[in-house]
């Protein structure tokens, strides 16, 4: 081997399968959000209709992280939904029930109730899928199951809530002058975000970083990409599987005090199909469902995809859920026929690469050291 | 501990239900020495290497293993483990992560603390790929190198680990000679620092271009540690095969060979499928011919080619000098050509099926379902070949899977015999059932022959071979070696051939 360059110029290297199929669905929805711009009069160009997408999809993005997060290890979990609309009735019930009266406190007792009930969801399924091997499918299903029994024994009637405090959290905005338009009549409308899209944001961010910089983050693809490597790699494939389920169950339960704070009411038929959703929502934005490939930050776009799909639909005249439910689904095959398309060719590649890899092989590594 | 010791394993049992897979096994690994573990395919060297890697579903039955600087036992029951204790292992199949980087394969599992330093890894990564010589680049994602590059990131991994004990378990086989070569430098750098490398690999010269001792397992058993300069090439797959050299008398002949015809039946040039290598094959009618090799040489991969039973990738076929296709079984048995597998239990018989079912399958399927043969002709054909087969049966409605071993083949071999094929392929036909049956399905073998159909053979047995075939088709890790014919037809020359070159 031929050591005459240094070995630590820095080649770029080739997109990975994970930022190739991210790539792809920020540029879907960069498109897409740009074509409704210039072909429809409803108002995208104003920031606000973005932030719009954001506050009342809060939630949808916080669960899709967490089915991001174990789709990568090859699990699923489709109690989100459920864990939603039981977080949210509980919170609710709490609020108008505890007590304490409007304090802040009470607030965050709320919050902690939230994080609670996620918790708790994450660490049984995490239990029955890690370390009693159960299917994922099954044991979410279940879940799913036992959050809207729950729920409807809380009560059966919506519950509103009535709570002060609350509700003042609920009216908060974060005001952006600069972002904002001028109305017909002259004043200034900032643009407004909702605390939950912040949360959300926030959570994309930190879950991000993990995936990307925590030793925990790596082994989490470590075990996606391929598990027995993995375990014969020296991690504890189990304790991992366990913990990106607790995660993902925490992640639920936040998932449910946000929506609270956009609608503040507890109904048993909340989020109903929003697990769906959510995993539409990995998938388009590049998480595969074999695991092992995916990110937070192609989840976030596939969920804003799915909102400005449902926000054009709701502005056209072709408003109703069928054409929405129709639109999404067409979105997802696009989606699936695209990667595979991508996958393949790029495979294919490498293919007829390491067919001659013996002499190609060496030539590389001439070229590298 | 004995001084210079660093691994012992003494008395190993393992069982899986039905099997034994290791029975009272030691193993010992000195300093700086690479000893290799030899064996044909189950004898166990795969088992043993995972028993001391602590893969689950793997944890010995029975034994100690001990580990230099271990008080007492060590307790291995995980790959965790077995890395703490000092054993790094670079599998034969690639246990890497292909989603992640060729750093992150190289020090994922093995690092402290939360984060990941993605930066260190990549630069201490390309240092230990650049003096090793491995043509990778550290921040490449690992699905998008070679097989061979995939391997070396393995061993470069268990490297860097400062491990006492290193095993390659047949690192070679998807490397090309020169990569071989470099990895053979490796291993002689390793040892000088006195690392103990435990060198699992079917080619034999690989064995003796680096090794100091080889330890021979056979059926789970040991046989065997040997010093590399005390054990001819020869020898090594005289034991590996259970054979001792000395006893190597000429054998007594059960009947008389048949003499081939001149018509060849069959004829293949360039023949190759998803399983094998392209080879060159023919025969004659009334000739019975065998391949013969280790377990795992290609022996059954080959004729499963001919048969069209593996996924047929090339190759010209000319069956009594016609050129035909053949591509799956069906083609075959139109042509005229009979397989009895290896597997009698996955391949041959329906178990749930009755005796009269299964001996009838193959020539109902030659006729095409459309034409059913009758229940009456089905009774008389079933019941002609149960008596000249002598099957020992209840009656022709029992089910296949209540029959023993032999009468089993019998059943699968009637079932052939009823096509009247002109070329009858038969892998293995006497494994696992009684002397008398064997002896009796050789003399069939002869018998056939003489009639004029065309036989090949293949036994694990070379007396078997040695006793009906005529000439003997020598295989060696998937290519043929050699061919034997006439007095060439000695169990020392079919292992010398098979050993190679030497001697």
């Amino acid at each position: 081997m031929a050591k005459n360059k240094s070995p630590l110029t820095r080649t770029r290297e080739p997109l990975s399968n994970t930022q190739m199929l991210m790539f792809i669905s920020i540029g879907i929805f960069a498109a897409m959000y740009l074509a409704a711009i210039i072909f429809m009069d409803s108002g995208f160009e104003k920031p606000q209709m973005f932030f719009d997408l954001l506050n009342d999809n809060a939630a949808l993005i916080i669960i899709s992280c967490a089915l991001t997060i174990v789709m990568i290890t090859g699990g699923i979990n489709i109690s989100a939904g459920g864990v939603i609309s039981l977080t949210a009735m509980a919170c609710a019930l709490f609020l108008n029930n505890n007590g304490i009266g409007s304090s802040p406190l009470s607030i965050f007792l709320t919050l902690l109730l939230a994080l609670g009930i996620g918790l708790g969801f994450g660490v049984l399924q995490g239990f029955l899928v890690s370390y009693l091997e159960i299917q994922p499918f099954i044991v979410t299903l279940a879940g799913m199951f036992l959050a809207r029994g729950l729920t409807t024994i809380l009560s059966r009637d919506p519950v509103k809530v009535t709570h002060e405090g609350f509700l003042q959290l609920v009216q908060t905005k974060l005001k952006i002058n600069w972002l904002g338009y001028t109305a017909p009549n002259g004043a200034l409308i900032p643009a407004k975000v909702e605390i939950g899209a912040i949360v959300a944001v926030g959570v994309v961010v930190l879950m991000a970083l993990m995936l990307r910089f925590a030793r925990f983050g790596r082994n989490v693809y470590a075990v996606g990409g391929n598990r027995q490597s993995a375990l014969m790699l020296g991690i504890n494939v189990k304790r991992t599987v366990f913990w990106a389920y607790v995660i993902s169950g925490l992640l639920c339960g936040l998932a449910g005090f946000v929506f609270l704070i956009h609608k503040p009411a507890g109904n048993a038929s909340v989020a109903m199909r929003s697990e769906m959703d959510a995993i539409a929502a990995s998938i388009i934005g590049g998480t595969l469902l074999s695991g092992g490939v995916g990110n937070v930050v192609g989840t976030f776009f596939g969920a804003m995809i799915l909102a400005t799909i449902q926000k054009i639909i709701a502005l056209s005249p072709l408003n109703a859920s069928w054409w929405q439910d129709m639109a999404n689904g067409a979105m997802l095959s696009f989606f699936i026929l695209l990667q595979s398309v991508v996958l393949m060719r790029r495979n294919k590649k490498k293919d007829t690469k390491n067919d001659k890899n013996k002499d190609i092989a060496k030539e590389r590594g001439a070229e590298i050291t | 501990m004995e001084d210079g010791i660093v691994l012992t394993m003494r008395g190993i049992c393992k069982s899986f239900p039905g099997v034994k897979a290791l029975n009272n096994v030691d193993f010992t690994l000195r300093k700086g020495e690479i000893h290799a573990l030899m064996g044909e395919n189950g004898a166990g060297k795969s088992t043993l290497i995972k028993v001391l890697t602590g893969v689950s579903d793997y944890i010995k039955d029975e034994g100690s293993i001990r580990i230099e600087g271990i008080e007492g036992e060590a307790k291995i029951h995980s790959p965790q483990q077995a890395q703490e204790v000092g054993i790094s292992t670079v599998y034969q199949e690639i246990t890497l992560c292909p989603n992640l980087t060729v750093a992150e394969n190289m020090f994922i599992g093995r690092t402290r603390g939360p984060l990941v330093h993605k930066k260190d890894y990549e630069k201490r990564a390309t240092e230990i790929l650049r003096d090793l010589g491995i043509p990778a680049r550290a921040s490449q994602e690992l699905s998008r190198c070679s097989l061979a590059v995939q391997q070396m990131v393995a061993i470069a991994r268990a490297v860097d680990m400062k491990c006492k004990v290193l095993i390659l378990d047949e690192p070679t086989s998807s490397l090309d000679d020169k990569e071989v070569e470099r990895l053979f430098e490796l291993m002689r750098d390793l040892k000088k620092k006195g690392v103990g490398i435990i060198f699992v690999t079917h080619f034999l010269e690989q064995v003796y271009a680096v090794s100091d001792r080889i330890t021979v397992l056979r059926n789970g058993e040991l046989v065997g540690e040997y010093l590399v300069e005390n054990l001819p090439q020869v020898e090594l797959v005289a034991k590996m095969m259970g054979k001792s050299l000395d006893d190597l008398a000429e054998l007594e002949r059960i009947g008389q060979k048949s003499g081939a015809g001149e018509e060849v039946v069959y004829e293949a040039e360039d023949i190759s499928s998803s399983e094998c290598r392209p080879f060159d094959f023919s025969i004659r009618a009334g000739e019975v011919n065998g391949f013969t090799g280790l377990l795992g040489s290609g022996r059954s991969e080959s004729v499963r080619a001919i048969f069209g039973a593996d996924r047929v990738t090339g190759g010209k076929v000319k069956v009594k000098g016609k050129p035909v296709h053949i591509t799956k079984p069906h083609d075959a048995m139109k042509n005229g050509i009979g397989y009895l597998p290896e597997d009698r239990k996955r391949d041959g018989i329906i178990a749930d099926l009755s005796v009269r079912e299964n001996i009838i399958l193959a020539l109902q399927v030659i006729k095409g379902m459309n034409r059913p043969i009758s229940r009456a002709k089905a009774e008389a054909f079933a019941d002609e070949y149960v008596k000249a087969l002598d099957i020992k049966t209840a009656s022709l409605d029992t089910p296949v899977g209540s029959l023993s071993g032999g009468n089993q083949q019998k059943v699968i071999l009637a079932r052939w015999l009823l096509t009247h094929p002109q070329y009858l392929i038969l892998d293995e036909p006497t494994r696992g059932i009684d002397v008398g049956t064997k002896t009796e399905i050789q003399k069939l073998v002869l018998k056939l022959a003489e009639e004029g159909m065309s036989i090949t053979f293949i036994s694990s047995e070379i007396e078997e071979m040695l006793r009906t075939c005529s000439r003997l088709i020598v295989m060696r890790d998937r290519k043929i070696v050699g061919e034997l014919t006439g007095d060439d037809l000695t169990q020392v020359q079919v292992m010398k051939t098979i050993a190679g070159g030497e001697q």
